[in-house]
């Protein structure tokens, strides 16, 4: 898994890549934390390389959304591909989370 | 029918290679890509539901993993000599719940259950057995 951050118009925007299991989730978690802690509170995950996510990434991104909502920020998800978004419908979080097509979109939304 | 066979050491890391072990299996049962991608979640779920809460950590035991194909149909099973695991205990994860009172645990037997056509948990000679049945959408 990899990942990289960028600003965007204000808003943090987190790419990553790869596979998002029980190894990398920390990973995962430890990146979104670093950037909540640094008072980033606006922030898209972009998940269009992501190829696989087990519950161990759900679970990274909920904390996160849970950390961010207390300060009044947002963790907003966009271009989940349609395996990953089938992850996230099953674990009743496509109600939970802002999810957006693509970057842009998400970026906007802000 | 064709049978492969995996033992690896019950370690987060090795289960990138357990869920590799299945996509081969699932290919050569030509399973389509929706369902191979459905075995891989289910079986990386509960090696780390083996690992975290079987076993209670890293390197304390291992898996095996048995891959049985038939034309359109994978059936995978996985053995741990973690303490008896009773499935039944397991809350139900509360999808509805708000925000605030989410608990992403819990996850893992749900999706196993959602995802494959058959689970079935079971204990003999110290080993816990979990039987997985995937058959291709098609």
């Amino acid at each position: 898994m990899d990942i990289s951050t960028q600003e965007v118009k204000r808003v943090s925007v987190m790419t990553v890549k790869g596979r998002v299991d029980s190894t990398t989730a920390p990973d995962l978690e430890n990146a979104l934390k670093q950037l909540v802690e640094g008072d980033k509170t606006q922030i898209v995950l972009d998940l269009k390389d992501v190829e696989y996510m087990s519950s161990a990434g759900l679970r990274a991104m909920v904390s996160t959304l849970k950390s961010v909502k207390r300060i009044n920020g947002d963790l907003r998800l966009c271009a989940p591909s349609p395996r990953v978004h089938e992850v996230l419908r099953l674990a009743g979080l496509t109600s939970i989370f802002n999810i957006y097509p693509g970057q842009d979109e998400a970026v906007n939304s802000f | 029918m064709s049978e492969s066979r995996l033992i690896v050491p019950a370690r987060y890391d090795r289960i990138k290679q357990i869920c590799s072990f299945v996509v081969d299996a699932a290919n050569v049962a030509g399973l389509d890509e929706s369902s191979t991608f459905q075995c891989q979640i289910a079986v990386d779920e509960a090696c780390t539901n083996i690992i975290e809460h079987g076993y209670e950590g890293e390197d304390r035991g291992r898996i095996e993993v048995i891959c049985n194909t038939d034309p359109g149909v994978l059936k995978i099973e996985l053995l741990d000599q973690a303490p008896p695991f009773d499935p039944d205990k397991v809350p139900e994860p509360d999808l509805g719940a708000p925000l605030e009172e989410m608990k992403i645990g819990g996850l893992g037997i749900y999706f196993m259950k959602k995802m494959m056509d058959d689970v079935s948990f079971s204990r003999e000679n110290g080993t816990n057995r979990l039987a997985l049945l995937k058959r291709s959408a098609g």
